[in-house]
């Protein structure tokens, strides 16, 4: 069959210009041949800057502000794009080739109704009449498992749901009937419940109207269910290219293997132990509403062991972690902790309770001050609670980056110069530095690629058999979960709806939600998702 | 570290009025209030400026009066900063009926011209330099306020403050260590725009003659003095115009500078 689109030798190159700083240039991506045929689609998978997103936006010749693409070929249809003028390009952008952006509740217009962004295009190039694109657009919404396709389009963006907007973005991509569509990781930013409908709807899509797609992510797993070949990228090159099956199975480069084997950290789980927090019947609720986010939650947290809170988003996690840290005091309900009860308001507790218990953040960029060094920023819980100083604290300070295996050489580092591995083990150390006998860990690794994530929760681990910290681990992941458990509470809408050690929680019977959430989870493997819509008891709550 | 060229003609030029402010009575070439020429002298090699309306020499004039309209709008730009910053991050830190009061407060105060409101204080209160800073600074206070509670609530809500606040920080030490540091830039470049207010202010209220009083004398007076010559072409009025022109434009060239340093208020070193 003949190529749709052919990328031979792609160069792409940007010049960054740091602040303060002389102008830095940088290759993007080196010498990439992929190619894409008619209702086939190409994976491209890699972490954060390994040039996924970049590639993808090659194919409409289109780079963002200051990239440019500088060499070898972009062939669509067999005409090379990168030669096209302004004029030809506009003709082809959202007609011949369209893109789904990550996060759809940022990509369209809360001004407009859905309708008239979703067949925008279709008008612009004067494909269809207006009328006849609105049936068309019913009959993609239809396709695409939206409630009620015949009037959701006089919606607004606020009034549906995080996966019905990235599944009317899909209906707006396919609306002008292209050649080529563009998913720039699509189900990323939602919940893993309503990951697996979008996934179904657009998998489906796809083969229903024969177009050929190019689906771009970070998770081997889902790009293992809609793909048909896989480009494995990193640092701007090809390190892997084949069908999936062969990429999943029998992965050929040490990278490839290294991601296909991620997420597969085992721990045994310890038998339970004295409880050093107790929260008991917590009930809480935000100021200025009426409604209670938290309705009686109790749940025990052995000392120098693992409880695991998991749920989709809006479920109330971070709510708990943030009443127990005193930040939002509860209306009813008792946190115990070591022995003694903890004051609801952070205000009225003593620093030995501050101490005692920290907290680690999900996204490490903005949880470090950008203007204080590694070493002010680890260091000031050192002079605040033990009164270090000088090189007492310097030495504290070096011995807590040795734990958190990052060596000398970066007490002076600001936290723009640090990877988001690195940053988030200068969190832990920041914590760890309180020498806590509990630590809050808020989706610490969601916003991090699989491998560093690995790494992390590694560390968490050696940390936790080193230091005999206990952690309350809030995540919507059940791979980080089984990782690193020793109990489970699982929440729903406010409750725990399923608590207990590891291996009772995960094993069944399970009740609906609980059934519905472990099976939602990717697996590295071509047909899962087939097999899991089949089987499933519950529909998620984002439909 | 390249310094762009407007930014280096911002700076020389700012710098060379306020030395000549600071020199004054070195470097002018008569006295402040001695009439040395005839009147309305156009400029020539004894008088670069020419002179004014009883025949003082203007560059002179100029500089003594440079003097007193840079001290007097740094004084007031100073006060309003100090005021407008703090209760600006208090109401961003606090919160609550605080910030509710103290915002209302400002609103109200910003719903009144300040012009207006300072011709009625400044005809009750007796004239002096001090009555005359305090007002300035506190009506343009208010416009610091706003600025500083926005930066600081952006700021505020950042994990690293929460993380200090569940470390048991006092407030001093969120508000200096945590918050300050990453308000500078912005709030640096509007200290620029606020002198210049303040010397446009001053120069308003001493052109209606509620400003600096006879004997002291000052650009916004010097044109008030000398309107009447343009009628009969006299470019007297003009020279201290000028100058209150020039030094408006430099001083915002430099803070035009500083605000296009800043990459962003959340991330980077911040060169």
């Amino acid at each position: 069959m003949a190529d749709l689109l052919t990328i031979k030798n792609l160069r792409i190159e940007a010049t960054a210009y740091p602040p303060g700083e002389a102008p830095r240039h940088l290759v993007l991506v080196d010498g990439v041949s992929v190619s894409v045929q008619k209702g086939r689609v190409l994976g491209l998978i890699g972490e954060s800057g390994a040039g996924k997103s970049t590639i993808g936006l090659a194919a409409l010749s289109y780079g963002r502000g200051g990239v440019r693409l500088t060499g070898g070929q972009v062939l669509l249809n067999g005409r090379d794009i990168r030669a096209e003028g302004a004029a030809g390009l506009r003709a082809l952008r959202g007609r011949e080739v369209t893109y789904v952006a990550q996060s759809a509740a940022a990509a369209f217009n809360p001004a407009k109704r859905l309708m008239a962004q979703v067949i925008e295009t279709s008008l612009l190039h004067k494909l269809m009449t207006k009328e006849q694109a609105e049936v068309r657009a019913i009959e993609l919404f239809a396709k695409l498992g939206l409630p009620n396709p015949e009037t959701f389009g006089r919606r607004y963006p606020h009034q549906v749901s995080g996966g019905q907007l990235q599944r009317a973005m899909t209906a707006m991509a396919l609306c002008p009937k292209p050649d080529l569509v563009i998913f720039d990781e699509p189900t990323t930013a939602l919940d893993v419940t309503t990951q697996i409908d979008v996934l179904a709807a657009i998998k489906e899509a796809i083969r229903d109207t024969g177009v050929a797609a190019i689906y771009i992510t970070h998770d081997l797993a889902v790009v293992a269910q809609v793909a048909d070949d896989i480009l494995v990228l990193r640092h701007g090159k090809a390190v892997e290219y084949g069908a999936t099956d062969q990429i999943i199975s029998t992965p050929v480069q040490d990278y490839t293997q290294a991601l296909v084997s991620v997420r597969r950290i085992d721990h045994a789980e310890k038998s339970d132990a004295a409880p050093i927090l107790r929260v008991q019947g917590i009930t809480a609720r935000y100021r200025g509403t009426d409604f209670d986010v938290l309705q009686s939650i109790t749940v025990d947290v052995a000392a120098g062991q693992t409880l695991a809170i998991v749920g989709e988003s809006g479920s109330g996690k971070s709510t708990l972690a943030r009443v127990i840290t005193g930040l939002l005091p509860a209306r009813s309900g008792q946190i115990t902790f070591d022995g003694r009860t903890l004051s609801p308001d952070l205000a009225n507790r003593s620093k030995d309770d501050l101490r005692q218990v920290q907290m680690i953040y999900q996204m490490a960029d903005t949880a470090m001050n950008p203007r204080q060094t590694v070493g002010t920023i680890i260091g000031r819980p050192l002079e605040f609670y033990f009164g270090l100083k000088g090189e007492a604290k310097r030495a504290r300070v070096q011995e807590l980056l040795d734990q958190i295996e990052m060596g000398a050489g970066f007490e002076n580092r600001y936290p723009a110069e640090l990877s988001g591995g690195q940053k988030q083990r200068v969190c832990i150390a920041r914590a760890l530095a309180a020498k806590p006998k509990l630590i809050l860990c808020d989706e610490v690794t969601s916003a991090l690629d699989p491998l560093v994530a690995d790494g992390i929760l590694k560390l968490l681990l050696n940390l936790q058999a080193q230091e005999g910290v206990a952690y309350v681990f809030i995540t919507h992941d059940l791979a980080t979960v089984k990782a690193i458990a020793d109990k489970i509470a699982v929440m729903y809408r406010g409750k725990v709806v399923r608590y207990g050690q590891k291996s009772d929680v995960l094993a069944p019977p399970f009740d609906d939600y609980t059934d519905l959430l472990l099976s939602s989870v990717p697996e590295m493997k071509t047909g899962w998702l087939e097999s899991v819509l089949k089987t499933r008891k519950m529909e998620s709550a984002g439909n | 570290m390249r310094i762009p060229l407007s930014a280096l003609i911002g700076l020389v030029m700012t710098g060379l009025f306020v030395l000549s402010a600071v020199f004054a009575p070195w470097i002018a070439p008569y006295p402040i209030d001695a009439a040395v020429g005839k009147v309305w002298e156009g400029p020539s090699s004894q008088y670069w400026l020419g002179t004014d309306t009883i025949g003082r020499d203007i560059l002179s004039r100029l500089i003594y009066g440079g003097s007193v309209t840079i001290f007097v709008a740094l004084s007031s730009s100073l006060l309003s900063f100090g005021m407008g910053a703090f209760f600006g991050f208090l109401a961003a830190t606090r919160g609550g009926w605080i910030d509710t009061g103290l915002s209302r407060i400002v609103d109200l105060m910003m719903a009144v011209p300040s012009l207006i409101v300072a011709l009625v204080v400044l005809s009750v209160l007796p004239l002096n330099l001090t009555v005359l800073i305090l007002v300035m600074g506190v009506l343009d206070s208010t416009r610091v306020f706003r600025l500083s509670r926005a930066v600081a609530a952006d700021i505020a809500v950042m994990d690293y403050v929460e993380a200090a606040k569940l470390r048991g920080e006092k407030q001093g030490w969120i508000i200096f260590r945590e918050i300050l540091p990453n308000a500078m830039s912005p709030l640096v470049a509007e200290f620029g725009m606020r002198f210049i207010f303040a010397v446009l202010f001053i120069s308003t209220l001493s052109f209606l003659g509620l400003g600096i009083q006879p004997p002291l004398s000052d650009w916004g007076g010097m044109v008030r003095e000398n309107k009447d010559g343009l009628v009969y072409g006299k470019a007297a009025a003009l020279m201290p115009a000028l100058a209150i022109a020039v030094l408006a434009i430099s001083v915002n060239l430099v803070a035009d500078w500083i605000l296009q340093r800043t990459s962003s208020l959340k991330g980077g070193r911040g060169g």
